[in-house]
């Protein structure tokens, strides 16, 4: 029996790479890296019929109005201060005036028990913070106009949750002894517990009227 | 002189290429509305990019469409009576337990008024799309 040896043909691929090539410059082209960041807010479900709007009442000493007007000026009012900004300089701290995030963490801690700033309750977080006074009833109140413009909005906004971020930071540090950033998830949310976020958006008014 | 043996080339090609393939988003929508995001510190990624759901607001960026703020869903200019119907067919393309981690990311021009972002906040609310982010872009001040 005579022994055909076969021979296998070889595939030429010494194109597959230029091919590739192609497609992998393709996917470069279309692909966009770039991630959405952002402000998270969570908003207050509908009420159930309209009659019932914002009825919850709250504490006049436990809130914190922070009202932005039609010319983009802000106004932080408590029971114990009120203070308005004019430009963004003077919101961050700049020209004299306590800054606002200043202001949000003096009303959301009140240190010393302050009768005009939010009540102080004692409540149990877990070892390791244990049982520590908070001011679990605070609102910070965030009002303003038709016409306010969304950058000073958010301007606005974002102080308010650098001032919760700071605060938790703060927190992380006596509790925990290291960053916010490092801690575990577990405990971040133990932090968060102890400072939540309780910011308000109330709808707004036509205050300055205006287009 | 010895020749540089490239027979390994394609395969490290198509590790590239897959990374590529998997980790891109098509583009799926073209702007229509001109946006200057505004600036804000405190920023957090969006994680799930299959749970976001964008707003766009601003100005058209045709001047046919006169110079006031326009809200772009999907590829077409809308209402804000059209959201509920958007975020419900939206949360209908969803698996039932991502529907709850449902984001909507409002991304409008530094310039808008409030009074278009509060229209748009109520109609979510009215959706039950609760969770929101306003999308802003990361700067240190």
């Amino acid at each position: 029996m005579a022994k055909k040896k076969r021979k296998v043909p070889s595939l030429n691929a010494s194109s597959m790479a230029d091919v590739s090539f192609l497609l992998l410059t393709f996917f470069l082209l279309v692909s966009s890296m770039d991630t959405d960041s952002g402000l998270a807010r969570r908003l207050p479900p509908p009420p159930q019929n309209e009659d019932q709007l914002e009825t919850v009442k709250v504490q006049e000493r436990n809130l914190l109005v922070v009202l932005v007007n039609s010319s983009n000026e802000t106004m932080v009012k408590s029971q114990v201060s009120t203070e308005w900004y004019q430009t963004d300089a003077e919101l961050h701290g700049r020209g004299n005036k306590p800054s606002l995030k200043d202001k949000v963490k003096e009303f959301v801690l009140n240190t010393n028990n302050n009768p005009l700033l939010p009540e102080l309750m004692e409540e149990d977080f877990g070892a390791p913070i244990g049982t520590v006074p908070v001011t679990a009833d605070h609102v910070v109140s965030l009002q303003n106009d038709a016409t306010t413009s969304y950058k000073t909005y958010i301007a606005v906004q974002n102080e308010l949750v650098r001032a919760y971020n700071e605060l938790r930071q703060e927190g992380a540090r006596k509790y925990f002894g290291s960053d916010y950033d490092n801690l575990t998830t577990d405990q971040q949310e133990q932090v968060n517990k102890l400072y939540p976020q309780r910011i308000s958006e109330a709808e707004p008014k036509n205050f300055g009227g205006g287009n | 002189m010895p020749e540089l043996n490239t027979a390994s080339m394609p395969d490290l090609v198509f590790a590239i290429l897959f990374f590529f393939m998997v980790t891109t988003t098509m583009r799926s929508e073209t702007l229509m509305v001109r946006l200057k995001l505004p600036q804000a510190s405190e920023v957090q990624k969006l994680e799930k990019k299959s749970l976001v759901t964008y707003i766009n607001l601003g100005p058209a960026m045709d001047i046919k469409y006169g110079t006031g703020t326009q809200m772009q869903l999907n590829d077409k200019f809308a209402q804000v009576e059209d959201i509920q119907d958007y975020i419900a067919q939206e949360k209908a393309s969803m698996n039932e337990s991502d529907q709850q981690l449902m984001t909507v990311s409002i991304k409008a021009d530094e310039d808008t008024r409030m009074r278009y972002i509060s229209d748009v906040k109520q109609a979510l609310r009215k959706a039950y799309a609760l969770k929101i982010s306003y999308s802003a872009r990361k700067a240190e001040n």
